[in-house]
């Protein structure tokens, strides 16, 4: 009996809680709407949620530094209030592992169903992957002009190469950024002081100019014990992004493995053979590359764009400031950069277009930018003056380096290679294929198999591997 | 008189009805939407779909033709590398465990220990073997610095290192288990047999082999093909591990990583394929453990009178 009873109790408690449950949402869910109803009177008819898809709270974090309409934004980071009332909802899945992308597929598949308020209005893309949300066929991604956005007038300031990148096979450009990633050479003064002598920036700069001097630069290092750079990968973006065909031409299904990659494979080879590079350290962002940023680490240099220094080097680094300088890359590079799109049938046009104005072309903006978070913005004029204004723009992480005085030079000289819907894959998988060949694991011919099954793996509608 | 006889089966029909329900929706609808893909060639590339277009066989063909038997050698291989310690050891512990005379103290507090590392993710103790495993790891620290090596060991470069750290991890985490269902198997016995051997003289090892072992084979083999079919799903650990990519050289790339790596590109027809060849083998190995689970004959002695009733005829 006893047992019945108490059963019971815990089933109408059970019960209970239920109702309670739905109770309490749904007249949550009424004052919402009826707030919304309120609201809604003193806008014009376009919707009152602007959803964001994004990777990580950068773009956020830059919206609510520049965009005047700015009201406030939650203790989470999830919704910004403007000031006419409007919410942007962030939306963040992280990178790794292709998560950020599934989510943005699922909702853009269901964006023509989806109800007013939960249409993506805003995604960003990476460079690695932009080239797949700008397909002309696709379409979800917006053309600007279609926005009301003048890339030849408003966007004048605006790097080429940025404009280049976010352009469908058209040429209509389909998004806008706010970066520009031109990569440099960042070192430790310390060694440098030891090798060489002396940690001055132009003097090392001339140590690394280009891939001949380098490699004689290498040799010192390696005679007193130290890296030039900590793996393979950490080259890899200074021949992939400089490849002069793409991976795959629009309308085919051929992948050709362009003579720069080979020319990658061959040197990481050579360079690892040599103990240039740490060979413990595998690939990039793992623990081992990470440790490799550490003052306890005997590597000489990385290659990194603004956002590496800032976003990577600085929070591994366990030394004092001014440890580390940057100087001219044997090279010119770009890595990375983020791009806003706006969604094909958003139902805020005119805010998405006042926010990409806003952040990615007003020069007093990015200039802010900039200064707050060290990015290299996407403004020539801009970027020009920073280059010359050492006493706002100093690092102190770089002990007073004014970083953009070397960013500006290879910004200027970007040739952005020719992108394709493949590259991320072809990036990744060219790089683990590889990787076993560095190691000894297998010879040339066998990787290059590894890397043909696994791209076919990745995308089935791959026909044909062409190497050099 | 006439409600006398009242039915309660409906009951008992309502009452399994939602695990039907459930089922139906959760787990037959998607088993024959797998099957049915498996015919057809649907992916996606980049965010168009392909498909579904029906292509008959094309993709079991093209997945016998692809390294799917390398795959499901390495699977084999890391399955059992972790199998032969984790059975032996299981039956040492269960041995041992059971024994009245050996009256070991605090066996509760070690059955739990040894089962624990069962309770952890898989994913997470991957995880964790991948740090502590690392070129600039935990246990490259220490060997240097006891010195037993000079250079940091590559564990995880090495198609050695990786298979056996896989089959390392894989031991822990069962052998708890193991021990665990074969401690109870060993209790079934009846103790009047093992009372009987001793008084006619028998030791320890020759009751381990010659009583103990016979008698506990169906549990035995259940186990293994239990294990097997866990082993042909194996998935988390070398994904972890190897970071998905079955590094080096794809010899740790087992068949569910093989499936997943299909899944990226939301190939549900490649992977629809590959999953039917999986149902077809554990379908098989299922059937193996029911025949034996059900087996009238455990200890063989209907068959042996069967032979002789046969030999006495012929005769």
């Amino acid at each position: 009996m006893k047992k019945k009873y108490i059963s019971m109790a815990l089933m109408t408690a059970l019960a209970v809680g239920t109702l309670a449950g739905c109770g309490s949402t749904s007249s949550d869910g009424n004052n919402a709407s009826s707030k919304q109803q309120a609201d809604s009177g003193s806008n014009t008819e376009e919707g009152k949620v602007i959803n964001v898809y994004s990777w990580n709270d950068e773009f956020m974090k830059r919206v609510c530094a520049v965009y005047p309409e700015v009201k406030k934004t939650s203790k989470d980071g999830t919704v910004t209030t403007l000031k006419d009332g409007t919410e942007i909802h962030w939306i963040i899945n992280p990178n790794q592992d292709g998560v950020y992308q599934q989510k943005l597929d699922e909702a853009l598949l269901n964006q023509a169903d989806a109800a007013a308020d939960d249409k993506v209005d805003i995604f960003l893309t990476e460079t690695d992957y932009v080239n797949k949300y700008t397909d002309a066929d696709a379409d979800v991604a917006m053309p600007l002009k279609d926005l009301g956005i003048d890339p030849d007038a408003d966007l004048a300031d605006q790097y080429d190469f940025t404009k280049v990148t976010a352009s469908d096979v058209n040429g209509v450009q389909r998004g806008s950024t706010w970066q520009c990633c031109p990569g440099l050479l960042v070192y430790r003064r310390d060694i440098a002081k030891e090798v060489f002598g002396t940690d001055d920036p132009v003097k090392v700069g001339e140590k690394v100019k280009d891939w001949d001097t380098l490699k004689q630069t290498a040799e010192e290092l390696k005679a007193k014990g130290y890296f030039t750079f900590s793996s393979y990968a950490d080259t890899f973006r200074l021949y992939g992004n400089s490849i002069s065909e793409p991976w795959v031409k629009p309308g085919e299904t051929v992948i050709k493995v362009d003579q720069k990659i080979m020319d990658w494979i061959s040197t990481s080879k050579e360079w690892l053979d040599a103990a240039y590079f740490d060979k413990t350290v595998k690939g990039q962002w793992n623990d081992d590359w990470n440790k490799a940023m550490g003052s306890k680490s005997k590597v000489f240099a990385f290659l990194f764009p603004a956002w590496g220094i800032d976003f990577t080097l600085k929070p591994n680094w366990d030394g004092g400031d001014g440890v580390w300088a940057v100087t001219n890359p044997p090279q010119e590079y770009n890595w990375g950069g983020s791009y806003v799109h706006a969604c094909t049938g958003t139902d805020n046009p005119t805010l998405v277009k006042d926010i990409i104005l806003s952040v990615t072309g007003n020069k007093d903006n990015l200039l802010k930018i900039s200064k707050n978070y060290l990015d290299y913005t996407n403004t020539k004029s801009g970027m020009a003056e920073a280059a010359k204004d050492s006493k706002t723009y100093a690092s102190k992480f770089l002990g007073g380096q004014n970083s953009f005085e070397y960013f500006a030079p290879v910004a200027e000289k970007i040739v952005i290679a020719p992108l394709s819907a493949y590259d991320q894959g072809c990036v990744e998988l060219i790089q683990n294929a590889f990787s076993d060949y560095f190691q000894g694991n297998v010879d040339f011919d066998k990787a290059k198999a590894n890397f043909e099954t696994a791209i076919i793996e990745r995308y089935p509608e791959i026909t044909e591997i062409q190497w050099p | 008189m006439k409600h006398k006889r009242v039915s309660y089966s409906k009951w008992g029909y309502i009452f399994i009805l939602p695990f039907f329900v459930s089922f139906f929706i959760f787990s037959f609808i998607p088993l024959a939407d797998t099957i049915r893909y498996s015919f057809y060639e649907y992916y996606r590339s980049g965010i168009k779909e392909v498909g579904p277009n029906f292509v008959g066989m094309e993709n079991y063909s093209s997945l016998l033709a692809s390294d799917m038997l390398k795959y499901a050698a390495n699977t084999f291989i890391l399955w059992i590398i972790g199998f032969i310690p984790q059975i032996v050891i299981a039956l040492v512990l269960a041995a041992w465990f059971v024994d009245a005379r050996l009256k070991i103290r605090g066996q509760q507090f070690f059955k739990v220990v040894i089962y624990l590392p069962n309770l952890i993710m898989a994913s997470a103790f991957a995880m964790l073997f991948f740090t502590l495993f690392s070129t600039n790891g935990p246990i490259n620290g220490i060997l240097t610095s006891i010195g037993i090596t000079k250079e940091p060991i590559d564990f995880m470069g090495s198609v050695f290192g990786t298979r056996s750290l896989v089959g390392l991890m894989n031991f822990l985490m069962w052998f708890g288990n193991t021990t665990i269902m074969l401690m109870a198997a060993i209790m079934g016995i009846s103790p009047d047999i093992f009372e009987a051997s001793e008084i006619d003289g028998c030791n320890s090892i020759q009751r381990f082999f010659k009583i103990t072992l016979p008698l506990i084979r169906p549990i035995l083999a259940y186990t293994l093909v239990n294990s097997i079919i866990g082993g042909l799903q194996m998935f988390d650990v070398p994904q972890i591990l190897t970071n998905g990519q079955g590094s080096p050289d794809r010899t740790s790339m087992t068949l569910i990583m093989f499936l997943n790596s299909h899944l990226k590109s939301k190939n549900y027809g490649m992977a629809g394929a590959l999953s039917v060849y999986l149902f077809i083998v554990s379908g098989i190995l299922c059937f193996f453990v029911y025949r034996m689970t059900n087996n009238d004959d455990p200890d063989g002695s209907k068959a042996a009178a069967r032979k002789a009733k046969r030999a006495k005829r012929r005769g």
